[in-house]
């Protein structure tokens, strides 16, 4: 049983001028669920978000935030998001206090839970002994953190994080992890990132954006299960044989050399001949030292799906005859 | 609505005192009228020149004197409402939280002519020290500083519309500056036109209608020149803001 769905985000379309920024976008972001927003720079992956938090207007399309449409209704639907931008909205002029204060006020909480709010944002967020300093006295990861703090201070259904973990060092991104994953219990995260094991280790879902459009959107479940099962291995001979012995094993689509003794085989998925490849290579004694299951991690994925580079392209073509 | 107007004026008046700029403004505005103000003082004093009242010469002196010192004064102040909010990044902020567009632009705007009504206060000791030793047209006194007041929230609507265009507050502070120039001298530049068209130049300046107000005119078109000027570039503003959602 699916959850309610708080962000829907139907055909949306964005243009700068005649640039294009994302067209047709759809998808859904339910309730406990985070969702992770991979693509290469310039993909489109702001633009979305902006859209999605009102900042923005889109050209074409609608966003729906717990029912209520960010355009028609956007007091309703904005009650409801909290956004880190990817430059952290902050007043350097001001403490982390102040700043708090009025983030909290903005997003329109009482002065009665004012106090209460500030206090456990601070608390969450690693900032219990900076309230008094400067903003612009902090370093980037406390910048980072004041950031993601005026995101969630009035605790919205809806977070929504601009490359969350940029500038934090490996201990502070872990306590920032363990957040969102406190968040995601009873709220939706949106977060974009270039770290393909922070989607890995966080997310439930991707949602990988090139060139303004989605080209997958796949629950992480199903990425571990493709990769289990892999459709190419990597061996490393000694005295390698022609590539036409090895085409001669069942199942077996295509040979390409990586380098001298050093071969690159791919195969059909359901036969897998692994094992056959490994007895043909020590009956005819190949020398095999080395065997490494085909990469089909997110980050192999992400780079098929986001490479146009004519080189990739070519080996593409070259695989493919 | 009133609650998000005067959160956002309230954080504008307090981010203006915690910068040096606001202080600096307040201390050199105050120096140079003082200035103003003992030189006007001593000219009265002379038995020679007492033509005109007291109210006249020095009140309504110091702040025709005001005015002057406000235009230059006036673009350094609004140059950075909007821009800095860009270049900040914390326009997003605010546009992603539960407030509009129009409550955002109004509270900028309030937030500034508050800090136009101190400046205002401290520059208004000065005559009413006066008050110590003599009498003073009270009612005069009035209709100029509604005059200033008026002045100043035209610049404030004017310079906040000129800020929302651009990126850069020393854009800003320039284009506002020249337009605020323009605005007050364009009545010179209908001496030598036809009839008419004069008539229509010294209409549009923001000079003329301030000049009756300061030697005692209470005249309603007067004040709601300034109340158009003022609402037309608020409105403006607003428009800019939400196309930039569109179009930016």
């Amino acid at each position: 049983m699916k959850s309610e769905i708080l962000i829907s985000v139907q055909a949306l379309s964005r243009f700068y001028g005649q640039q294009r920024a994302i067209e047709n976008v759809s998808f859904d972001v339910h309730r406990g669920e985070i969702l992770g927003f991979l693509g290469p720079n310039g993909a489109g992956k702001s633009t979305t978000m902006q859209i999605i938090c009102g900042v923005l207007a889109a050209n074409h399309g609608s966003v729906t935030i717990v029912g209520h449409d960010i355009n028609l209704t956007p007091r309703l639907a904005k009650q409801h998001i909290g956004f880190l931008p990817e430059q952290p909205p902050l007043y350097n002029d001001l403490t982390v206090d102040e700043y708090l204060q009025y983030a909290a006020k903005l997003r329109g909480i009482k002065k009665e839970s004012l106090n209460n709010a500030v206090g456990r944002t601070k608390q969450r967020c690693g900032l219990q002994n900076s309230g008094s300093r400067l903003i612009q006295n902090l370093s980037k990861g406390y910048k980072q953190r004041v950031g993601i703090a005026q995101a969630i201070i009035h605790s919205p259904s809806v977070i929504i994080l601009d490359e969350p973990t940029s500038g934090l060092d490996p201990i502070q991104i872990r306590e920032i992890r363990e957040l969102m994953r406190e968040l995601a219990e009873d709220h939706s995260v949106i977060l974009s990132t270039h770290i393909l094991s922070e989607v890995q280790s966080l997310c439930d879902r991707v949602l990988i954006i090139n060139q303004g459009s989605i080209v997958l959107d796949q629950s992480l479940a199903e990425l571990q299960e493709a990769a289990n099962k892999p459709d190419s291995i990597e061996i490393s001979l000694r005295t390698p044989p022609a590539v036409e012995a090895l085409l001669g094993i069942d199942g077996v689509a295509s040979v390409q050399s990586i380098t001298e003794d050093t071969l690159h085989i791919h195969f059909d998925k359901a036969v897998n001949p692994t094992n056959n490849i490994i007895e043909k290579a020590l009956a005819d004694n190949w020398g095999l030292y080395k065997l490494n299951p085909g990469n089909t991690s997110l980050e192999a994925v992400f780079m098929r799906l986001t490479h146009s580079d004519s080189s990739l392209l070519e080996q593409d073509e070259a695989e493919a005859c | 609505m009133l609650n998000n107007i005067s959160l956002i004026a309230a954080n504008e008046l307090r981010r203006l005192f915690k910068s040096p700029l606001a202080w600096i403004i307040l201390a050199i505005v105050q120096f140079l009228l003082a200035i103003f103000f003992y030189l006007f003082l001593s000219q009265y004093m002379q038995p020679s020149s007492s033509t005109s009242g007291l109210t006249e010469q020095v009140v309504s002196g110091m702040y025709q004197i005001s005015g002057v010192i406000m235009l230059l004064v006036s673009p350094l102040l609004t140059m950075r409402l909007i821009t800095e909010e860009r270049r900040l990044g914390t326009i997003k902020l605010l546009i992603s939280s539960p407030i509009s567009i129009t409550e955002l632009v109004l509270g900028k705007y309030v937030g500034i002519t508050a800090f136009y009504c101190v400046m205002l206060l401290m520059i208004s000791l000065m005559p009413a020290s006066l008050m110590l030793g003599t009498q003073l047209d009270l009612g005069q006194i009035a209709s100029g500083l509604i005059g200033v007041f008026l002045l100043m929230s035209a610049f404030a609507a004017i310079g906040l519309f000129i800020s929302s265009l651009t990126n850069s507050p020393a854009v800003a502070a320039i284009s506002t500056f020249g337009v605020l120039f323009l605005l007050w001298i364009i009545n010179i530049a209908g001496t030598n036109a036809s009839e008419n068209m004069a008539a229509l130049f010294s209409y549009l300046s923001l000079l003329k209608h301030y000049t009756n107000l300061l030697t005692g005119v209470f005249n309603s078109t007067d004040v709601l020149f300034y109340i158009i000027v003022s609402v037309f570039f608020i409105i403006l503003s607003i428009w800019r803001l939400d196309a930039e959602r569109t179009y930016g």
